[in-house]
């Protein structure tokens, strides 16, 4: 049998980069949730902050864990799969994700350890000094990180010369033109996404009416935070489509489900896009709107995939549902949000279980949104590599069999398997734990239980005492 | 090129990097190699909790290691990866079993003997496959027009699986001197007494290993053999460390195992260096080849010049906060 390992390496990318991709997105948010908890306690010395920052502190612990332990999959995965592209463009993702590791990886790594376990062997402040650390170190990373993303899509400040990418401008190719779009775009996908986790699983203690007080407080400042940011998404988004729109328009028509170039272009709603006759079945469409969305202006032209020939279109189908999904569910985070809001200022937040339960449901859906999300700028890319620069099947590693990819790709699905289930159980019994209670501060820091960690689950172990030590 | 030649520069930052990972990780990774046969399960939490700090800032150099060699000399990145395109899957899910352990052992009652062995089973697997890397670096590839071309298993030999079993022999031996100096009492006294067996089967390996490949490999032979007049000296030291450790163990001291242990693996490391110089891609690409562009390599040891150093700081000030012995109840209880 033929297996095509270009085919394959790009299942294996698309498997473990959206695998890793769901841990960084949660935690870049959460760990600035749990430094600004951290500054809270330490200002006001409130116990709820105290609390509550345990209890995500802990939930941080596993799910950074996992995003640590996939991670490194990613630094290998150019050189074992895509190792002409990692030569090619050796000049300048090399110092770049180098630059990641230096700024931003140690300093996440090395004071976690600090924030998890040195809470009684620092003084508060370095403690708090630790959190912020975390945060910062998160967000450091993405920076790098999307960056060299950015460029492959928007590639600046360099030239091939012999099939190697030359660096004529560091800062051209790092600030690339669609880098601010993406990173400004990620970031606030990652508080989106630490804030509707943090308020489903406030929603669920409210519903079962367990932790009441630390639940209200945090799903407050949940409300509040994403009343602000999910609009700003919106615009967000917007800006960084208009960026693809300049420098991607295939990625655009794709978007769109655009087959043919217009003015005056309709938006489609719905479609069923089919590439193989160059055509959309049941459209349902808005005229004008995506002319006026786009071009700013009602008989603005929107390239249609027909611009280029078929083996430089991305497959329409993914990137155009995804896109839709993507943007459904910001619809939906921006309409929540600002019903919650609203029922805040009236004080009626608390008082609906049905918005407690759509709190619940959504835990998820951010997760969802941010996966659509990158397959549609990436799935978008296609069949590019380095957008303009190089093909998907130069930049594969000529040595790589199909085999050998195939076989690689079930181990990380059997891994991950092992991995995501392990870890939502442990989550669960996390969760379901629940923040300490409240009165039982009165302890001090000296009376604590022996294992708060422990603690959280002791309910459910069998044998509470064999765990502990 | 100007007065200064990075890709030395590179070599010295790159061999720094890569050897800071061996010693950090190879004592975590070596902990959890010895976690079966430890005497209890209150002496595995011990000996966990003696690393749960600092494992994650450990891992990070290999991560380093992989970029940095992407940056300084792709070559090596993109040859090393394809030519061992199995082995670093091996070396990967073994870390990923290895990592998840920490959180979820901690997490886990009924089944907590898995954890075990997930961080047994993990750690053994990588550190093999670390040896098993260093073992075909002193092979050599097939390579054309500077791409690997060779075969899925080129690297599978016995000499690699014996490079393997001694890393992980090696790192079992630092695993155990680190563990006389984080742990008293029970755990301490099982540490002390399989210590001397570790010493011994790394020193077996060494010996092999040593003899092995200069016999397979006649540019190693005649560099060791032509400049005995001064190289005798690596062997030399190394026997003497492992008896001045020997001693050490049956005093009972607590600190120095562990440091002669770092200066074993120094020697060894140097060794190795010794014998490949100056092929960063046996046998037909030297360090030079295999360098990025000068101008990369300049932006990136700007930027290291100042990081480094800050990184170091950090990460030695954070094995100060977790100085001394690990006791029952701290680590994964302190939070």
């Amino acid at each position: 049998m033929d297996l095509d390992p270009v085919l394959i390496s790009r299942f294996q990318f698309a498997f473990v980069v959206s695998f890793h991709a769901i841990f960084p997105v949660f935690t870049i948010g959460l760990a600035a949730y749990v430094a600004v908890l951290e500054g809270l306690y330490y200002r006001t010395d409130n116990p709820v902050y105290l609390k509550l920052s345990k209890f995500w502190t802990k939930v941080f612990a596993v799910v950074f864990g996992m995003g640590v332990v996939s991670g490194i999959v990613m630094a290998f995965q150019f050189g074992t799969n895509w190792s002409n592209f990692a030569y090619s463009a050796s000049n300048f993702l090399g110092p770049v994700l180098s630059y990641e590791v230096v700024t931003a990886f140690f300093l996440e790594a090395t004071f976690l350890g600090v924030l998890l376990f040195g809470r009684d062997k620092v003084p508060r402040g370095l403690h708090l000094f630790s959190a912020c650390m975390v945060a910062i170190g998160t967000f450091i990373s993405s920076f790098w990180i999307l960056s060299a993303n950015s460029w492959m899509h928007t590639p600046a400040g360099v030239e091939m010369v012999d099939g190697m990418i030359q660096m004529t401008s560091w800062t051209q190719a790092i600030f690339n033109s669609s880098f601010p779009y993406r990173f400004a775009h990620m970031a606030l996908a990652s508080f989106i996404t630490g804030g509707f986790v943090v308020a489903g699983v406030s929603a669920l203690y409210l519903l079962k009416g367990s932790h009441p007080e630390t639940s209200k407080k945090a799903l407050k400042m949940c409300v509040v935070m994403l009343a602000v940011v999910t609009p700003m998404q919106l615009l967000v988004g917007h800006e960084h489509g208009l960026n693809t729109f300049e420098n991607q328009p295939v990625k655009v028509a794709a978007m769109e489900g655009a087959w043919e170039t217009k003015s005056a272009a309709p938006l489609v709603l719905f479609a069923i896009p089919d590439a193989a006759n160059e055509t959309n079945h049941f459209e349902i469409k808005i005229p004008y709107l995506a002319s006026i969305v786009l071009t700013h202006s009602v008989d603005g032209v929107v390239p249609g995939l027909l611009e280029v020939p078929a083996d430089e279109r991305p497959p329409v189908g993914i990137v155009f549902w995804s896109f839709r999904i993507m943007v459904g569910l910001g619809m939906i985070f921006i309409a929540i949000s600002l019903f919650s809001a609203l029922q805040l200022y009236r004080g009626r937040l608390f008082d609906s279980p049905l918005l407690l339960k759509a709190y619940t449901w959504l835990i998820p859906a951010p997760f969802v949104a941010v996966l659509t999300g990158w397959f549609v700028t990436e799935v978008g890319r296609q069949p590019w590599m380095i957008q303009g620069l190089m093909q998907l099947d130069e930049a594969v590693t000529p040595s790589v069999t199909g085999w050998m990819a195939l076989v690689t790709l079930i181990g990380y699905i059997a891994v991950y398997a092992v991995v995501f289930s392990a870890g939502l159980y442990y989550l669960r019994k996390v969760v379901e734990g629940g923040p300490d209670p409240l009165d039982k501060r009165s302890e001090g820091s000296d009376a604590r239980p022996k294992r708060p960690w422990s603690a959280a689950s002791n309910s459910l172990d069998e044998a509470p005492s064999a765990a502990g030590s | 090129m100007g007065l200064i030649d990075l890709t030395l520069i590179w070599v010295a930052l790159i061999g720094l990097g890569v050897f800071m990972y061996v010693l950090m990780d190879g004592f975590d990774l070596g902990v959890g190699i010895l976690f079966p046969f430890a005497p209890d399960e209150e002496s595995r939490d011990l000996m966990m909790n003696s690393v749960a700090p600092v494992w994650d800032g450990n891992e990070t150099w290999l991560i380093l290691g992989g970029a940095g060699l992407l940056a300084a000399f792709p070559l090596i990145y993109t040859v090393f990866l394809p030519a061992l395109y199995i082995g670093v899957f091996l070396l990967l899910a073994g870390l990923i079993f290895r990592g998840i352990a920490f959180e979820f052992r901690f997490k886990a009652t009924k089944n907590k003997h898995l954890w075990n062995y997930s961080f047994f089973g993990g750690s053994t697997v990588a550190s093999f496959a670390q040896g098993a890397v260093i073992g075909a670096y002193v092979q050599g590839f097939e390579t054309e027009n500077f791409r690997y071309v060779g075969g899925a298993f080129d690297w599978l030999t016995p000499f690699t699986l014996m490079t393997g079993l001694g890393v992980v022999a090696g790192y079992a031996l630092l695993g155990v001197t680190w563990t006389i100096m984080k742990t008293e009492g029970r755990t301490q006294d099982w540490a002390y007494k399989i210590a001397p067996w570790l010493l011994g089967a790394v020193l077996v390996f060494f010996i092999v290993v040593s003899l092995w490949t200069p016999l397979t490999n006649e540019r190693v032979m005649s560099r060791w053999f032509d400049n005995i007049g001064w190289l005798w000296i690596f062997p030399f030291v190394t026997v003497a460390f492992a008896g001045w450790i020997f001693t050490r163990l049956r005093k009972r001291a607590e600190g120095s195992p562990f440091i002669g242990s770092m200066v074993l693996f120094a020697m060894f490391y140097l060794g190795i260096l010794i014998s490949m110089w100056p092929y960063a891609v046996p046998p037909n690409y030297t360090f030079w080849d295999a360098s990025s562009d000068p101008g990369s390599q300049l932006f990136l040891l700007i930027g290291f010049l100042f990081l480094i150093p800050i990184v170091l700081g950090y990460t030695a000030w954070t094995y100060w906060v977790f100085r001394g012995k690990v006791r029952p109840g701290a680590g994964y209880a302190g939070h």
